[in-house]
């Protein structure tokens, strides 16, 4: 580097610089570019890798219960299912919860005490996934098979409407455990957006309606969630990215069956915990295909979801006078 | 004037429930914190670090599982540090307000997020297939990519903070753009940019799912990247997965290892942080 800039420096001043400008400006666009070039790629190596099981089952990859590695035959419904199901159960732990820890952190809690709150909040975003899946295995879902399944299938379970979710024998492992645990996974993602566009909203704007007599809720439900509301969903949607595509707490504690269930209490399967599973045994073409095929679909919602998240989380970003 | 009881009952248990979702959150940290400390002392042993991992049945270490780990993670920092704070100078500098700084910026926050065990199959069609065999190389190339968009990230957003008038300092001195940029702009971003590489490596040095089926596992010492790889996260979930009492006491510690690592790591980048700003 300082031998170029030496030999440089010897040309006029101005010349030297704009070569070596374009140069560094070269360099930056093309890493710039790679970013983009890298998400494409991983979008076609997935579509390339998964099209022998695309072209062999056409829509029935998607919609087919029948995952059979002997006979050949892959249907991808159940891991669908489990993904789309757990991360449901996660959203609607999570979602309530975060809005809840961000109330606390902006209206309730001592000022002195908000701080390390919210970096404990968000260590449970830094403890690993694989930490999560071995305390869900070990600790959570006996826990859940000992003391929580019972009593569900126990009043819930011959409930006309609900009865169903909540049959089958209490073995901890399955999706209402998976759904749990994502839940508490996501909860500080969700909880930093929320806490961050709360404390946004223009004083002003609170005050008024303190002024107006409003008591704390009704400030949050009347002025404070409408005035958020889209930075709100953008947080719920990055929540739900990041719940379809978690791979390792899932895979502890989801069972790695391939059968559609019902109950909640049943094992299931999810897209992640399925590849994670089963590519390093996958040995025949169509198998390894199939497999890519799970993650081209996992990367395609994941995608558009996180899209989502970001255009809604865009334009609060744009209120509050920030330009990135 | 006195509020009605029904607006008060309501205020209550809105505060109520704040609370206790605080409440909620903070009982799963200490949860799992507390699980992972009491198994993982209970197995922390000297020869947890001076021996391979063993078969099952046997006692051992995961000295080969540590010193891997420890290479990918050296590697894909060396890989993707470069091109994320090349990247991140464009979006911050050169590209600021163009069309394709944006697209960049709005890709990059999906990359962040997107599940880590698709980029472990993208790297398994990409290198793993080509090759013909699992590689420690593979593994660091996942890990790499997993940190990229961090680094990207912390660098375009520590060098937005630095005000106009640094820059236009060294305009008037007469400084080229990349002088500039190199010489004024990455010192005053430098200790922000560091906090995002080491907030980065915390994230990688837990990820399993991509190294799953890149650099697989290896049951001995090796120090061949163009072989499987041992690595700590890939040890925790085969062992733990395993009928093994023997392995499970190993997973735990390296569970225990795992986590005081992690949570360290972000512990101390948030006092230096702290620090910075005050």
């Amino acid at each position: 580097m300082s031998a170029s800039a030496a030999s440089l420096d010897q040309r006029p001043i101005v010349k030297s610089g704009a070569s070596a400008d374009r140069t560094f400006q070269l360099i930056t666009a093309g890493a710039a570019w790679f970013v983009l070039i890298l998400l494409a790629g991983i979008a076609a190596s997935m579509a390339w890798g998964g099209r022998l099981a695309f072209k062999t089952f056409g829509w029935r990859f998607v919609t087919s219960p029948d995952w059979d590695a002997v006979g050949g035959h892959f249907g991808a419904l159940v891991p669908i299912y489990g993904t789309l199901v757990t991360s449901a159960i996660a959203l609607l732990i999570a979602v309530p919860v975060s809005i809840g820890i961000a109330l606390f952190l902006t209206d309730i809690a001592p000022r002195w005490t908000r701080g390390p709150i919210a970096i404990a909040i968000e260590l449970l975003a830094a403890i690993p996934s694989i930490i999560y899946g071995m305390w869900g295995l070990f600790v959570f879902a006996p826990f859940m098979a000992a003391h929580v399944e019972p009593w569900l299938s126990d009043h819930l379970g011959g409930n006309a409407i609900v009865g169903p979710l909540f049959s089958g024998p209490p073995i901890g492992i399955g999706m209402l455990t998976a759904g749990i645990v994502l839940g508490i996974m996501v909860i500080p993602f969700i909880a930093a957006v929320a806490r961050e566009v709360f404390s946004a909203v223009p004083a002003p704007l609170r005050e008024s309606a303190v002024a107006l007599g409003s008591t704390r809720w009704e400030v949050l439900r009347s002025v404070t969630l409408p005035y958020t509301r889209s930075a709100m969903i953008g947080a719920i949607f990055l929540g739900l990215g990041r719940a379809l595509g978690e791979t390792m707490a899932v895979t502890f504690v989801l069972g790695n069956a391939h059968d559609l269930s019902a109950s909640l209490l049943m094992p299931s399967n999810s897209i992640a915990a399925a590849i994670a599973n089963e590519f390093t045994e996958a040995d025949t073409d169509l198998y390894r295909s199939s497999l890519i095929a799970l993650g081209f679909l996992l990367f395609v919602v994941t995608f558009i979801v996180l899209s989502i998240a970001k255009l809604l989380l865009m334009r609060i970003n744009k209120q509050m006078g920030r330009t990135h | 004037m006195a509020i009605p009881a029904r607006r008060r009952i309501a205020d209550v248990v809105a505060f109520v429930f704040a609370t206790a979702a605080t409440v909620f959150g903070l009982f799963w940290l200490a949860w799992i914190l507390w699980i992972t400390f009491r198994e993982g002392a209970a197995a922390l042993t000297p020869s947890l670090f001076t021996q391979m991992t063993p078969p099952p049945g046997s006692s051992g270490g995961i000295l080969n599982a540590l010193y891997g780990s420890a290479v990918m993670i050296l590697l894909g920092v060396l890989i993707g540090t470069p091109i994320g704070v090349a990247a991140g100078t464009y979006l911050a500098e050169h590209g600021r307000y163009t069309r394709i700084a944006a697209a960049v910026s709005f890709i990059n926050d999906i990359l962040l997020s997107a599940p880590s065990i698709v980029i472990g199959l993208f790297i398994y069609e990409l290198v793993v297939r080509n090759a013909g065999h699992f590689s420690g190389f593979a593994g660091a190339l996942s890990l790499a990519i997993i940190l990229l968009p961090i680094v990207v990230r912390t660098t375009q957003e520590s060098l937005l903070l630095i005000p106009d008038t640094m820059r236009e300092a060294g305009f008037a001195l007469g400084m080229p753009r990349w002088r500039v940029t190199r010489q004024i702009l990455y010192k005053a971003a430098m200790s922000a940019i560091l906090t995002g590489i080491l907030l980065g490596i915390a994230r990688i040095a837990g990820e399993t799912a991509p190294l799953l089926f890149t650099a697989l596992n290896n049951q001995f010492w090796s120090a061949n990247l163009n072989a499987p790889l041992a690595n700590l996260p890939v040890v925790i979930f085969q062992y733990a997965m395993s009928p093994y009492d023997e392995w499970h006491t190993l997973a735990w510690a390296g569970a225990f290892v795992l986590t005081a690592f992690v949570l360290l790591l972000n512990i101390l980048v948030r006092l230096i942080a702290r620090k910075g700003k005050q």
